[in-house]
């Protein structure tokens, strides 16, 4: 396993991914990434004034993006011996990862388990769900 | 107390004169014959000026609404999008935010008014109109995203004020490239007033009066009130900038687009019979038609005038909605919008006909021609159908008053250097306007709503023939590049 591969969120769970895959490169070598996708698709439907604005707020999502999810989530690799790198991107976050993964080469997911209700899992699907469902590479799901 | 009625003639009396006035001027017409003459027929000349420069984009971009229409799904479908500009606007988006803002009572009621008043071969016709006006949408959208402009902030604005401006000053109209984006800018705003509010919150009104008992329903003397709720709900989305509402709206209307297409379908299903013998009444009906005023040629106004208001290719509104897009090459966006009238006038359009045509709805003298017909088309189905329009109705009216906001708020922009108190006073008076549309009775507004959206078209397309060659130029280079595969898909697996 050359690279490691964690997509984080706001929620507890992926620092734990975080913890678990800062320790999992530093005692196997393996370099670290840590992805945070914004959940977007090319098929929602828009007002003209939010069009208008649209780059803009592209910007500022990601840079929301990098200080209150990327900040806290390299300050739980601290305490470990690896330095990470950091990815935002917009996308279908299991499609994300997926296609990182896959360019990455030999790759290997870690993602937190989201603890959406079951409603919601029912609705939409989880991305954990998704990613064990489309990877061509191993997953890890962190509770 | 002062009772409702008097309310709403008061506006009637105060407001048709101004109407038929500007209507007048821009629905000149050419007399054909002797009035009485069943061969008398008006011709006006904007219709003429609206399908001449349509036809003419047609042949002079070599039939790209026909060669370009699979190259226009895939730009739609994400298969040229660089990776990279995730999170931007898509073409699906500009595409979807502009045909929510074209799809509105012109699919409904205009249509309605054009097959009762020149019958059943108005629809041929109007399927023609909708497929040479994708060539003039193009060429308008093409030329948006060219011309439009980056603020600093990061926000971008298109549309015909900035190409006619900054087009026509580079091949050297300079002067009258600022008169035209000027006269655009103001027509934008009559516009917005009329078709895209007034006219709307017009049928909306009377839909709901129907459904709700007719004339000696509770609602008749209350279409003011309806029209202040309407005022509330718009305002609310422009004025109190409540997106919730309007994003709400914008993910209905699409589904609300398909229900109507169902519910047409389901019209034409029940009433199988009669579907050849309509087809047959179309064609029959577009080049020998029988009691209708002016004959062929009667008809096929009819026809063009109501594509040409469904669909506003020409009239260069959808261009500022489209000039959002994210992409490198402002061709690929008039690719995309090709698929705009088709949608909206080849597709939406043509439902709405044929459920008229099939019920027979248009022949009947008791029903006032507009969105009463489809209803009463609607109603053969089963009783509570036109309920079901009146939902599609509502909502269809409601977010093109939301677009066409937007459109007038950009020209009052335009106009008034992107001052934020001008914008907010366009507003206001545009739900003034809400409230006034829902209280007249259908002829002024009609004839007004029309009459600004026209003479939008008086500016766009003069600016379109002068950049011609340009909107050419951009659509030949970028089509060489697809082919020399240097614009190519792209592998979405990245």
């Amino acid at each position: 396993m050359s690279s490691l591969l964690v997509g984080v969120d706001r929620s507890a769970s992926s620092r734990r991914a975080v913890a678990f895959a800062a320790r999992f490169a530093s005692e196997s070598g393996a370099t670290l990434r840590i992805v945070h996708v914004i959940p977007w698709s090319q098929y929602t439907f828009s007002t003209p004034s939010e069009n208008e604005v649209r780059s803009t707020r592209k910007k500022e999502e990601i840079a929301a993006a990098e200080s209150q999810i990327m900040v806290p989530a390299i300050a739980v690799t601290d305490e470990f011996d690896v330095t990470p790198t950091t990815t935002v991107v917009h996308g279908n976050p299991a499609e994300e990862l997926v296609s990182i993964a896959a360019r990455l080469g030999d790759a290997h997911i870690i993602v937190g388990r989201t603890g959406d209700s079951k409603f919601k899992q029912v609705l939409f699907g989880s991305t954990p769900g998704k990613l064990i469902q489309i990877a061509s590479t191993p997953v890890t799901v962190i509770p | 107390m002062v009772r409702a009625t008097s309310i709403d003639d008061t506006i009637n009396e105060a407001v048709s004169p101004v109407a038929n006035f500007i209507s007048g001027i821009i629905f000149f017409s050419v007399k054909i014959g002797e009035p009485g003459d069943p061969a008398y027929v008006e011709i006006p000349i904007i219709v003429v000026w609206l399908i001449v420069a349509a036809a003419f984009f047609t042949v002079y971009l070599g039939f790209q609404n026909v060669r370009g229409f699979k190259h226009a799904i895939d730009l739609v479908r994400g298969k040229y999008s660089d990776p990279k500009d995730a999170g931007e606007v898509s073409h699906f988006q500009a595409l979807a935010t502009a045909v929510s803002g074209t799809v509105g009572l012109g699919n409904i009621a205009g249509v309605a008014v054009a097959v009762s008043l020149g019958g059943p071969g108005a629809t041929f016709w109007m399927i023609l109109a909708g497929l040479l006006g994708m060539s003039t949408k193009m060429a308008e959208c093409t030329l948006g995203v060219k011309y439009r402009k980056e603020r600093p902030d990061g926000s971008v604005s298109g549309g015909p004020m900035y190409y006619l401006r900054d087009g026509l000053a580079e091949i050297g109209h300079k002067r009258l490239g600022k008169f035209l984006a000027v006269f655009f800018s103001i027509c934008c705003i009559g516009g917005a007033i009329g078709g895209g509010n007034m006219f709307q919150a017009n049928q909306a009104t009377t839909q709901l009066v129907n459904i709700t008992g007719g004339e000696a329903g509770p609602l008749a003397d209350w279409r003011f009130a309806v029209g202040i709720v309407f005022a509330l709900g718009v305002g609310a989305v422009i004025i109190g900038g409540i997106k919730s509402i309007a994003r709400v709206t914008e993910k209905i209307v699409p589904i609300m687009a398909v229900l109507y297409i169902g519910a047409c379908i389901t019209v034409l299903v029940v009433n199988f019979t009669a579907i050849p013998d309509a087809i047959g009444q179309i064609f029959v009906g577009a080049f020998n038609p029988e009691g209708i005023a002016g004959g062929v040629i009667g008809v096929l106004i009819q026809g063009f005038r109501r594509a040409a208001f469904s669909n506003e290719a020409g009239v260069g509104s959808a261009s500022i909605a489209h000039s959002a897009v994210k992409t490198k090459e402002p061709a690929t966006e008039g690719f995309v919008s090709l698929l705009e009238p088709f949608i909206d006038t080849v597709v939406i359009c043509t439902m709405t006909s044929l459920a008229i045509v099939i019920t027979g709805t248009w022949t009947d003298p008791n029903i006032e021609a507009g969105v009463e017909t489809t209803s009463a088309a609607f109603g053969t189905v089963a009783p509570w159908f036109p309920f079901l329009l009146a939902v599609a109705v509502i909502l269809f009216a409601f977010s093109t008053m939301i677009s066409w906001s937007y459109y007038g708020m950009k020209a009052t922009g335009y106009l008034f250097k992107d001052s934020a108190k001008a914008e907010l006073v366009f507003k206001v008076i545009f739900c003034v306007f809400t409230v006034i549309g829902a209280s007249l009775s259908l002829g002024p507004v009609i004839d007004f709503s029309d009459s600004m959206i026209f003479a939008m078209s008086l500016a766009n397309i003069l600016g379109l023939y002068f950049l011609a060659r340009v909107i050419k130029r951009e659509i030949t280079q970028y089509r060489a590049k697809v082919k020399s595969g240097e614009f190519a898909m792209v592998d979405q697996d990245h």
